[in-house]
């Protein structure tokens, strides 16, 4: 090792150690509970539709109710505010998931609806839309096989 | 003249005689909010996109000061400004409508030592007798171009810092008066990379530098820490500014003048939610430009030796995995 190197070790292990800690137990806490809250909403929604609606469409209806609200709420500013506050908590129920696809699409607009919204609404949504596509062909095709030949 | 390995010395009297700054509402509302020219509470600034609001900002810091000043446009020899968005978007669009030959220069955050320090050149040469140094940053374009769409709910780590949303212009010419703060040295800093690769963590990567350009500036000057009121680094923000008191004090140094920190003064962390600090273009540029350029008029201090350091990375060479290369330079002014 030469003393470049030997010198850039020696600061990252000085930045290692003062580094400010994130801390993780209380953004468990709030994430839990936001987290929690929303699928809250999300049952009470389920409950609601299921009075008037058979099971699999009160199903339906509690998703697209729910990516509407993350939508919205990501239009009106305050998904981001939420989002700060609650970290995983937001990220994690199908909201977020609106939220990522909303806020590219607000940012980008000013770039055109092709180039701007059309190419990059997906910038943070599509690697999930990918692997998340990618995984349940895999978990299909050994799904068949395991079905077809209940032997292996 | 030069001094050493990397300083230059001006021998005429170089001055900055005025300067304009321009802030965001965030930044109007924080501890220094008194000593800003102008705020601006429109975060589009009446424009149509972050990259012209920004542009906007830093066209009315220069228009302003050249107003202020009761210069001509015409008589203004060169603009030598940059910025942190991708081919220097805002300067080009601030500078073209004005009509005065230009640079456009990139340092990052320590465009406003790199900008300040070439046209103090150009002045002390006798080459340019009106020179402009500027420079701005935008939190919104800032965000855009560096992480997230700004509507995304993410959580900031606690060591990222907040880019400033503003503007600043100065006036460097020839001028006798006992009254301007004059630029004396101007030491330039040497790329360094000491393998940080967290985009949300400048502080840490940019420490390293502005030790270096600090150590450089006193060996090319044969000065000591005593001769400095005051000592004072860009943007390194609270994490960055711990970093650098630890490389002092391996090295066995011990300050008898103040160290400060641009990014830490800037905001006020309790109340405005800004994480490890400032950053941005615009940091050390409305610091400087608003608070401690009044500050050296008054005389409360005479003698700053300004440290502002640049986090030169881009967002695919954050993704290409690769360490920062980080830069700083130093600008002695002093009232003499």
């Amino acid at each position: 090792m030469n003393i470049k190197d030997k010198k850039a070790c020696e600061y990252q292990a000085l930045v290692k150690a003062n580094e400010p800690k994130t801390n993780s137990f209380k953004n468990c806490i709030l994430a839990f509970l936001v987290g929690g809250a929303i699928c809250d909403v999300g049952q009470a929604f389920l409950n609601l539709y299921s009075s008037f609606f058979p099971n699999d469409e009160a199903q339906v209806l509690t998703s697209i109710t729910m990516i509407f609200l993350g939508a919205f709420l990501t239009g009106l500013g305050v998904y981001d505010k939420i989002g700060a506050f609650a970290g995983a908590g937001s990220i994690v129920p199908i909201t977020g998931f609106a939220n990522s696809i909303v806020s590219p699409a607000i940012e980008y607009k000013k770039e055109g609806f092709v180039f701007g919204v059309g190419s990059k609404m997906f910038l943070i949504a599509g690697p999930v839309l990918v692997y998340g596509i990618s995984t349940s062909i895999l978990v299909g095709l050994l799904y068949y096989l395991v079905k077809v030949f209940p032997g292996i | 003249m030069k001094l050493g390995r990397s300083t230059y010395r001006f021998e005429s009297n170089v001055t900055i005689s005025d300067c304009f700054t321009v802030v965001g509402k965030k930044e109007g509302q924080g501890p220094l909010s008194i000593y800003f020219d102008m705020v601006i509470e429109d975060e589009y600034a009446g424009q149509k996109s972050w990259e012209l609001a920004e542009g906007k900002l830093l066209n009315i810091a220069i228009t302003k000061l050249v107003q202020r000043a009761g210069e001509k446009p015409d008589n203004i020899d060169l603009i030598l400004s940059g910025d942190l968005l991708n081919q220097l978007s805002s300067s080009h669009f601030a500078a073209r409508d004005l009509d005065i030959p230009f640079i456009g220069i990139y340092g990052a955050c320590s465009t406003f030592a790199l900008s300040v320090g070439l046209a103090s050149i150009f002045v002390d040469g006798s080459f340019a007798k009106n020179v402009i140094a500027a420079t701005s940053s935008h939190f919104c374009s800032a965000e855009k171009q560096f992480r997230y769409p700004l509507e995304l709910g993410t959580q900031r780590p606690p060591t990222s810092q907040w880019t400033v949303t503003g503007a600043a212009a100065f006036l460097i010419k020839p001028e006798d008066s006992l009254q301007s703060p004059k630029i004396t040295h101007f030491t330039v800093g040497r790329i360094l990379d000491f393998g940080i690769k967290d985009p949300n963590n400048m502080g840490a990567a940019m420490a390293p530098a502005a030790f270096d350009t600090i150590m450089r500036h006193f060996s090319d000057t044969k000065r000591s820490f005593e001769y400095y009121d005051m000592i004072i680094t860009g943007d390194l923000g609270y994490v960055g500014r711990k970093l650098l008191d630890e490389l002092f004090k391996k090295e066995g140094i011990r300050f008898s003048s103040e160290l400060f920190d641009c990014g830490i003064l800037m905001f006020d962390p309790e109340t405005q939610n800004t994480g490890a600090g400032a950053s941005g273009c615009a940091a050390s540029a409305c610091v400087f430009g608003g608070y401690l350029y009044k500050l050296l008029r008054e005389r409360t201090f005479e003698k700053i030796l300004i440290v502002p350091t640049g986090a030169l990375m881009s967002q695919s060479t954050a993704l290409l995995g690769e360490s920062i290369p980080v830069i700083a330079h130093a600008l002695a002014i002093e009232m003499v």
